[in-house]
């Protein structure tokens, strides 16, 4: 009795959920309306000038050929780098749970690359598949590939493709290891003994049973593609050639940030934040229904 | 015991810092750059030496990452209310610095209330004239200044039978498709895109990239370098690019080691290259002025400047800017420009400073050094050599090096390219002069 009358059982729920809120209210809600609010304005890049335009930027935006084909190469860009990350992941954490020596050291190296930054994965690549300089640019050309990213697009979307893969498998390779670890080893014993080859075993059992992490990953990448290869682009293409690498919020980056137009630059990203959240509310909605917990 | 000796140190530390700075107050002045390496080192050396020369002011430089990292950091600064005293800004931010009327304060009008000796006469105006309004008033000191000029790798062009390296676009052509045969993945190439192939190319015939004096008299300015002339020279790229006589760097100098390491042997790019090509060259080379085409008439004109300038932020405090523009006065002393030219390879912006390095019989020794100031100099600037003013010019390299990439991929003809390049551009011009005129 005494205690409900110092703390009401509302207060208390409140306050033990206040530190999260607090987290959610200033690191996204309060810049996710900030975006919102300057996607209505037109600003100089000193904020001398500032006028108030209604919708304009997203008309203006909308108009601009250049946006559609950004939507374009962002969703081929993130599907190719969702697919191949996760199927890498996949292949390399089924290949490392088998009983191997040194299979500790196997695993180490493979958690590895995660801890490079994505810019600095990019300039390696970048040496690596630099034309007239980088080795793996050089094999190319002797085996008759007229390797140019600089001025062919489908090989500037390579490079990023394989650099962003290439820097996201160990995080998926994790998820995967861990996952495949706690699958329990008499269900696939059983089907051993009833006959099942390692193949039929790998999707019959493992494969859904592992289908939460792999749902987990398929969000986690998704978001990763859409935002996190930010730097991974801008140190290796730079968006070009002609836009080819050019992915939504890379033209965020460049409108607001190279551009100063902040306006249209805040305009794109609550579109970006919008298809994001679409993306995800359908994961949720129909992919999730599939999952076996 | 750790944490007591590093208590102690930190003590010691700061009674130190207090037993050096002296009874009176020192003004500090920070300057934001964004210089790395050997060129760090000459911004500490100058903020250093002017410290040294007198005890009332501090100049305190800081590295702010890249030319758009500086000038990014320097924009949040201003809009958080805490601005640097000096900023380096790259040649293609003026528009934006210049636009930003109450965020700087222009250096011709800091020089005369300050009542420092201070004559625009005194410049080179193939240099100031970038940074300066079209009655020539100086809104913004230069201080590392190059111009465009071509590499040329002297062993390659021998080996393919060349006799001098080119002067003129066809000869480029010509000894392109011949170098092909020695250097089969790249004859001749190219650094900064944009900045060569228009804004260079332009000055360099005489002829405008836009209205308005390139925009200098105004930012009403409209674009209009989708001419013959620049079609011209697109199209015999597109050509040459076909069998990779010449073959495209990418936007920035990235493909600059594509001339060290002696795969293109003729390489247009910027002559701040010089160190890196001295360094690192293992053949003979020169570098010689841009190739113009002969039919203009009048070619060549002049080159233009690349580099950056130090603007003067508005809001700092009265002996601020008495620092500021003392800064400015020792900067300009002929000795030191003499001595920052021979030993940073930037270009020296004041004509005393020009000659008295060509008496002392330094270019004979290092010609190379001396080309970008003879392109420079080679006519007196008119309204389409002085400089370029156009507002979102940093996204607008990137607009226009877009196009020109997908006219050498053959995706676009080079009419085509060139008027996509126009008209997004002046979308964007139209942009910048809405937020701009206010």
């Amino acid at each position: 009795m005494e205690n409900r009358a110092i703390f009401s059982g509302k207060l208390l729920a409140f306050l033990l959920v206040a530190p999260q809120l607090a987290v959610s209210l200033i690191f996204f809600y309060w810049p996710a309306a900030q975006a919102v609010w300057q996607s209505f304005l037109v600003q100089d890049a000193f904020g001398l000038s500032t006028e108030f335009v209604w919708f304009e930027n997203y008309v203006e935006l909308l108009k601009t050929p250049e946006y559609y084909h950004a939507v374009g190469v962002t969703f081929l860009f993130s599907t190719l780098v969702v697919v191949f990350s996760l199927a890498i992941g996949l292949l390399l954490a089924v290949m490392a749970n088998r009983n191997i020596r040194g299979v500790q050291i196997y695993r180490t190296f493979l958690i590895i690359p995660y801890a490079v930054a994505p810019a600095v994965a990019s300039v390696l690549f970048i040496f690596m598949f630099q034309p007239g300089l980088g080795m793996f640019a050089r094999a190319l050309q002797r085996w008759g590939i007229d390797w140019n990213p600089v001025l062919n697009g489908t090989h500037a979307m390579t490079l990023v493709i394989i650099v962003a893969v290439w820097n996201q498998i160990s995080y998926n390779f994790l998820f995967f290891l861990a996952g495949l670890q706690s699958i329990p080893k008499s269900v696939i014993e059983a089907a051993a003994i009833d006959g099942a080859r390692p193949m039929r075993r790998f999707w019959t059992i493992v494969f859904p049973l592992l289908s939460p992490t792999t749902f987990f990953l398929i969000v986690v990448n998704i978001t990763y593609a859409f935002f996190n290869t930010l730097g991974i682009i801008d140190t290796a293409t730079g968006g070009g050639p002609n836009g080819a690498t050019q992915t939504l919020v890379y033209k965020v980056f460049q409108d607001g940030k190279v551009g100063s137009d902040l306006g249209g630059s805040a305009a794109q990203s609550v579109i970006l934040m919008v298809i994001v959240v679409i993306l995800t509310a359908v994961q949720f909605r129909y992919v999730e229904k599939k999952v076996h917990y | 015991m750790v944490f007591r000796g590093f208590s102690a140190a930190a003590a010691g530390a700061i009674s130190l810092a207090f037993a050096a700075s002296p009874a009176f107050a020192v003004t500090e002045i920070q300057w934001w750059h964004a210089m790395t390496g050997p060129n760090n080192d000459v911004v500490v050396k100058l903020a250093n030496d002017f410290n040294a020369s007198q005890s009332e002011y501090k100049i305190v430089p800081s590295f702010k990452g890249s030319y758009a990292d500086t000038l990014n950091a320097g924009i949040a600064a201003f809009r958080a209310g805490n601005a640097p005293g000096i900023m380096q800004v790259f040649e293609v931010g003026t528009a934006t610095m210049m636009a930003a009327k109450g965020a700087v304060k222009p250096v011709f009008e800091l020089m005369k209330e300050q009542g420092e000796k201070f004559d625009p006469q005194a410049y080179l105006p193939a240099i100031t004239g970038y940074y300066s309004t079209s009655k020539g008033e100086m809104l913004s000191f230069p201080f590392n200044s190059s111009s465009m000029v071509m590499w040329v790798n002297l062993d390659a062009l021998k080996a393919a039978g060349i006799a001098e390296p080119p002067k003129t676009w066809p000869e480029v052509f010509a000894d392109a498709k011949k170098l092909h045969a020695t250097s089969p993945t790249c004859g001749f190439s190219s650094s900064w895109v944009t900045w060569g192939f228009i804004e260079q190319f332009s000055a360099w015939h005489n002829i405008p990239i836009g209205s308005k004096a390139n925009g200098l008299d105004g930012f009403d300015t409209v674009l209009s370098f989708n001419n013959p002339l620049e079609t011209k020279l697109l199209e015999n790229l597109i050509e040459l690019q076909k069998d990779k006589s010449y073959d495209y760097s990418g936007r920035t100098n990235t493909g600059e080691g594509r001339f060290t390491s002696g795969e293109c042997p003729l390489y247009m790019t910027s002559s701040a290259f010089y160190p890196n090509v001295k360094a690192n060259a293992k053949f003979s080379y020169t570098a010689v002025p841009m190739p113009y085409f002969p039919d203009v008439n009048g070619a060549p004109q002049n080159s233009i400047i690349g580099g950056a300038s130090l603007w003067v932020m508005a809001g700092q405090k009265p002996e601020e800017y008495r620092g500021i523009a003392k800064f400015f006065t020792f900067l300009s002393d002929t000795d030191r420009q003499v001595y920052l030219h021979e030993v940073s390879g930037y270009l020296p912006i004041t004509k005393a400073a020009y000659e008295k390095t060509k008496e002392s019989g330094f270019y004979d020794k290092n010609p190379i050094l001396e080309v970008p100031l003879k392109e420079l100099t080679n006519k007196t600037p008119t309204e389409n050599s002085r400089g370029l003013r156009f507002g979102g010019m940093v996204q607008m390299r990137d607009v226009w090096s877009e196009e020109i990439e997908a006219a050498l991929a053959g995706k676009k003809s080079a009419k085509e390219a060139l008027d996509a390049a126009v008209s997004r551009g002046n979308q964007m011009l139209r942009q910048f002069e809405r937020t701009a005129a206010k």
